[in-house]
């Protein structure tokens, strides 16, 4: 029973970063009918946002200590960050530990801004081209930030730790009167999507904005000829998508340590998820987010891998597949969206 | 047709061929080197193929490094690094058999198609005599292969499974490295002594080849000295994720977890099994403890703070106290300004091993390489006395216990060294279960 | 002339010519000279140039006609491989019976695949067929190499061991793949002045499939098979109102390109007799989309283009490590030598990625029909643009053919 929970919880925080990458894509792939496969590459720029807030106040200043040797024999070069200097090793180190969720405020005007300059640079210039060409273009590009991030932060993956008072386990358990342990970083990552993805509706549903880009999503044409500029809105939405993304990788980090290349893993299963919710439905997006990361933590269990050997790794694409064929337009799609 | 592997490079090189016409192919024959791109002119080439691009590229970074370190050494420039204290002393600094030393580079991706596509555009294209490099298995296996076809030399880069020179050993390929049965054979005393001998545990095993043989080799072990094996589980090698497995250890009765993940896949399991607080637990009345069989410092370096106080084994460490060691740690140090990875190392060894084979031989002829290598004993090369074993071109050497260290210093001393294990502990015969079927054929010198 | 009409059959001497000097064409430099890194007339990357070419023609029946983008072609490819490894293993290196096996086992894999995977269109058609050669990848990764069943032998690769039956080998044919004892290895060098030419036994084999399949392909372009699977990418709703049901017409076309990949898989494992799981992933099954792409979706000798690039990137790209940069910029003073070798170092060798990327956004936004476009602007630039005219290719190699 307290597997099953525990499973289920584990599902939960998959299905967490599936559901918020699944919904950024959906904006920009269910909506603007762009492919995006660069849409991967802005949930690791996220991820390294934090990375480099954490270097930038790791920046350090070198003493030599002659006590110490170094590996060469050489007197040992003792490193203090300058905020600790600042403001003490008290407070110093506290913001040091607090990078990640720092990093949250720093990473919105950034990945705002990476969208808008994609959008209006390149994609712009492709919302009327062949999807092929949109894969092409959006492909490159995504290679392209992949190898600049790994020129400057190397193929290793980087920690990037979350605060001492949020690391740990919690009990769990305690509601149900069970014994069950849970990393508190976890909870966390799952409590924030659910924030996410509620004010990205909520964003949509009770805004004049929101409205405006809905209605545009059902008809761009008719929305254009009433004279609202809808491509300055689609502009807007191409930034949410991308914070979205990117906070997403910021609050991944400490789960698993950020690397060049954790964009094209996550790749793939978005558009998995994405086409499973269904085209054009930010719901299904969200829905079909969980439901996958919940059957693959189901899959990973020691009954289900003996009962049917190698069902954890195609767990995902299976259900994909039966989803597809029951289910002509995935768990919620509309009809005619990117069908032909 | 005839069959000839020799390069263009290398044909040219005989200056035979002037003007148009038809060059006869069997030219190289009519020399008297009647092998696959037998040196010709002043200089030899060696190939370096390591991975640059994908998740192992830091890793093939290094190993560059200390290839071209080799290579420096080998042709006298810098301050000779190990050739002062190899024990052979036929390498002079002047190239090999007087040829200066000239190398290739190219980039495995860490896919055996795409290691093998570089390594013949090193052998066909670019007259590669030796191929050196790599950061897995399944490459070293599959360009040991190609390298016996083609008839040149092999020397294994970082390559642990038991297979490598055990059901796929190739008389044309080498392994410095240790592998899978002596990780095993090395961590079980330390961890009896460690954590007892009455323990239960929990393995998640990397699901491919050398997972498979690391969780072969570590079961077989400790099993042998009284451990309780609770439940093996093969986790999909794409995972990024682990908390779905790590998750059921919670319960499941074990005290230690072993997990057999390397590079990617190791740092993300250990990351997510710190976080679910198993290493607070006390389970059976004992402490939770973690072992990783195969670690490196590239991994320790993306694993952080975690691998503190986590055991595991290494074919060698820069910490290392012989003189070998220090005089390779002094050159790459001082070129590079940082101590060099395990993987490093065993590419420098082994471009410097070639080398002296080929001194030793008086030729690049691979069949002379072999004979000159096999059953080779050396020292001073780090890792103590070596031995490169006749019936499975392994090496035979000591093998290091390190543990995640506690309070590091710097950057570089994150991992201790707990143990060096004397070579006879993890020494086993050529046909042992672990390592049957393989059949090492005759050497192939190509052409 | 054979069933071609002239400009066909212009592109069809144009594409035997390219095959039959390519070890000529593709190294333009002298052996000695330093430009020599550029030079790509060695037989591997021959082979792959073909074989590639081969695997992206047969996308480009499915893709470029149907409009239909499948996402998991590489599982053909790799399905392919594994049926002629198993050959050289159960009979005997000879190659025919090998590549005879995986192009039928490509087929029967894709009709499988293909007649699940058409009950849908568009994206969820990509998806369903990646969510096949993904899973594909997975199983011979890693379950279907376990020791009792060892089906692919996973991570290392399907490979030919001494103790395998091989009942028709004998001691009088080479241990490698040959075609009734030639070896597929079989080289013979050309010294002309500076320069060397390799002639290789296994290129000219593949060359010889690539042209035969190319032949084919310009066939069924022209057919009116062709044109059905035209009308479907443009609008098959309105044929189906014209009461023809297309179904048949996709499937056709899709287990024809299946056929295709196998043929390149089957090739690819009788010159280098390995067949890695890897072939499978996803990554393999885009780079096949992205030659296409790259080189003109829709236009018939766009993909091969695609594939030669990439591949030329590939294993080209990723050799120039910085000793050579140095050697290239050795005549310049010190200090600009190494500037220009700090310029040019993360584009090549371990930065070959970032080129291949930055070339893809170049292509895709310049020349939006792809490299087909590319060299046409050329020919219309060199043959003077008063000659507009004559620009009536345009209609058969639509360069917007993709959607």
């Amino acid at each position: 029973m307290d597997a099953i929970l525990l499973q289920t919880l584990n599902g939960l925080d998959k299905g967490s970063a599936y559901a918020l990458i699944a919904l950024g894509l959906t904006l920009i792939f269910g909506t603007l009918g762009v492919v995006n496969f660069a849409h991967g590459a802005l949930f690791m720029i996220g991820a390294f946002c934090a990375v480099t807030l954490q270097r930038v106040l790791s920046l350090s200043y070198e003493t030599i200590d002659e006590t110490q040797k170094d590996f060469l024999g050489n007197p040992l070069k003792v490193k203090t960050p300058y905020v600790e200097s600042w403001f003490g090793p008290d407070v110093g180190g506290a913001i040091i530990e607090w990078s990640v969720p720092l990093a949250l405020l720093f990473a919105i005007p950034i990945m705002i801004g990476v969208g808008f300059a994609m959008e209006r640079g390149l994609i712009k210039h492709f919302y009327k081209r062949p999807h092929a060409d949109q894969i092409l273009v959006t492909f490159g590009l995504a290679i392209v930030l992949q190898e600049v991030v790994k020129y400057f932060f190397g193929a290793n993956p980087i920690q990037t730790p979350p605060p001492d008072a949020l690391n740990g386990v919690a009990n769990v358990g305690i509601i149900f009167g069970m014994d069950i342990v849970y990393p508190v970083w976890r909870l966390v990552y799952f409590l924030f999507s659910l924030l996410i993805i509620g004010a990205v509706f909520a964003f949509l549903q009770f805004t004049t904005f929101g409205m405006v880009v809905r209605a545009g999503m059902a008809d761009r044409e008719t929305v254009g000829l009433l004279g609202i500029n809808i491509d300055r809105r689609f502009t807007i939405m191409f930034g949410i998508a991308a914070a979205v993304a990117g906070l997403a990788g910021v609050m991944y980090g400490p789960i698993n340590a950020p690397n060049y290349h954790m964009g094209m893993d996550f790749l793939v299963l978005s558009f998995v998820v994405v086409v499973v919710g269904g085209m054009g439905s930010l719901p299904g997006a969200v829905l079909a987010g969980f439901l996958l990361g919940i059957l693959e933590s189901y899959a990973s269990t020691t009954w289900a891998t003996t009962t049917i050997p190698g069902i954890n790794q195609i767990i995902i694409y299976l259900v994909a597949i039966v989803v597809l064929l029951t289910r002509p337009r995935g768990l919620m799609g509309r009809k005619g969206v990117m069908e032909d | 047709m005839s069959k000839t592997t020799v390069s263009r490079r290398g044909v040219l090189k005989t200056g035979a061929v002037a003007g148009a016409g038809l060059a006869a192919p069997k030219l190289l024959l009519a020399d008297g080197h009647a092998y696959t791109n037998a040196p010709t002119g002043s200089t030899v080439t060696l190939g370096f193929n390591v991975p640059q691009t994908g998740p192992y590229a830091d890793e093939g970074n290094d190993e560059l490094l200390a290839q071209q370190l080799a290579v420096e050494h080998l042709n006298g420039e810098g301050d000779g690094g190990c050739l002062n204290t190899f024990t052979s002393k036929a390498l002079q600094g002047n190239g090999i058999l007087g040829k200066k030393v000239e190398f290739v580079t190219g980039d495995t991706q860490t896919k055996s198609d795409a290691a093998r596509a570089s390594a013949k555009s090193m052998i066909e294209k670019d007259g590669a005599v030796m191929i050196n490099g790599g950061s897995s298995s399944g490459v070293a296996v599959a360009v040991q292969g190609l390298c016996q076809e083609a008839g040149v030399i092999f020397m294994a880069g970082l390559t642990h499974a038991n297979d490598t020179t055990g059901k796929d050993r190739k008389a044309n390929g080498f392994r410095h490295f240790f592998n899978a049965y002596m990780s095993g054979a090395a961590l079980a005393p330390v961890l009896a002594a460690e954590m007892g001998t009455e323990r239960r545990a929990y393995h998640l095993t990397a699901d491919y080849n050398w997972g498979w043989t690391q969780e072969e080799s570590i079961v077989a072990s400790t099993e042998a000295m009284g451990w309780e094996t609770v439940n093996t589980v093969k986790t999909p090698l794409a995972s990024t994720d682990f908390s779905s497995y790590i998750a059921p250890v919670l319960n499941s009765g074990a005290d230690v977890l072993v997990l057999n993940h390397y590079g990617g896949n190791m740092v993300n399991s250990l990351t997510n099994a710190i976080q679910f607080g198993l290493l607070d637990k006390v389970v059976n009345n004992k402490d939770f403890k973690i072992v990783v069989p195969l670690y490196s410092e590239l991994m320790a370096a993306g694993a952080g703070e975690n691998i503190k106080g986590v055991l595991g084994s290494m074919n060698w460490n820069w910490q290392l106290q012989d003189a070998g060691t220090k005089a390779f740690v002094k050159s790459f140090g001082e070129k590079y300004g940082r101590p060099p990875s395990n993987s490093a190392q065993t590419c420098y060894a082994q471009v410097l091993l070639y080398a002296d084979a080929c001194e030793r031989a008086g030729t690049f002829n691979p069949c002379g390489v072999v004979e000159a290598l096999e059953g080779y004993e050396f020292d001073g090369l780090g890792n103590g006395k070596t031995l490169y074993r006749a019936d499975d071109h392994q090496c035979f050497k000591d093998v290091l216990v390190v543990r995640g260290a506690q309070n590091p210093t710097n950057a570089y001393d994150t991992l201790e060294i707990v143990e060096v294990t004397p070579v006879e502990q993890v020494t086993y015969t050529p046909d042992h279960p672990m390592f049957a079927g393989g059949d090492l054929g005759t050497c192939n010198p190509g052409a | 002339m054979l069933g071609l009409n002239s400009k066909d059959f212009r592109l069809f001497l144009v594409v035997i010519g390219l095959t039959l000097f390519a070890p000529v064409l593709l190294n333009p430099f002298p052996t000695e000279s330093g430009l020599a890194q550029f030079n790509a007339g060695y037989p591997d990357l021959m082979q792959r140039f073909v074989i590639f070419g081969i695997f992206a023609i047969g996308f480009n029946i499915l893709f470029g006609l149907t409009g239909y983008l499948s996402f998991g072609h590489a599982a053909f490819l790799g399905v392919g491989s594994y049926a002629a490894v198993w050959m050289f293993k159960l009979l005997s290196y000879n190659v025919l019976p090998a590549i005879a096996l995986s192009v039928i086992v490509a087929a029967i894999f894709s009709l499988a695949i293909g007649f699940v995977s058409l009950r849908r269109s568009g994206i969820y058609f990509s998806i369903l067929t990646l969510a096949f050669a993904q899973m594909s990848f997975a199983l011979a990764y890693s379950v279907l190499s376990n020791p009792k069943f060892n089906l692919t032998n996973g991570e290392t690769g399907l490979q030919v061991y001494n103790d395998d039956p091989q009942i028709f080998h004998s001691d009088r044919l080479p241990d490698l793949p040959h075609l009734f004892g030639l070896s597929m290895r079989a080289s013979t060098d050309i010294a002309l002045g500076p320069w060397t030419f390799t002639l290789n036994a296994g290129y000219y084999l593949s060359a010889v499939f690539m042209v035969a399949a190319f032949y084919i392909a310009i066939r069924l372009f022209r057919s009116p098979f062709g044109m059905m699977l035209r009308a479907i990418k443009t609008n098959q709703t309105r044929l189906n109102y014209t009461g023809l049901n297309s179904r048949p017409y996709t499937l056709a076309a899709f287990v024809i390109s299946g056929a295709y990949a196998g043929l390149a898989g089957g090739l690819l494992a009788a010159m280098d007799p390995l067949a890695g799981a890897e072939r499978m992933q996803w990554t393999a099954s885009g780079e096949v989309v992205l030659m296409t792409i790259l080189g003109g979706a829709g236009t018939l000798i766009g993909p091969i283009l695609g594939s030669g690039l990439i591949k030329y990137f590939e294993n080209i790209f990723s050799k120039i490590n910085d000793d050579v940069l140095h050697s290239w910029f050795a005549f310049m003073p010190d200090g600009l030598e190494d500037a220009m070798v700090f310029i040019v170092h993360p584009f090549v060798g371990k930065g070959w990625h970032l080129t291949l990327g930055i070339v893809f956004m170049l292509v895709v936004i310049f020349l939006p029909g792809g490299l087909v476009e590319g060299g046409q602007r050329l020919w219309r630039w060199i043959t003077g643009a008063n000659r507009k005219k004559s620009d009536d290719q345009d209609t058969k190699h639509a360069p917007h053919a993709a959607e």
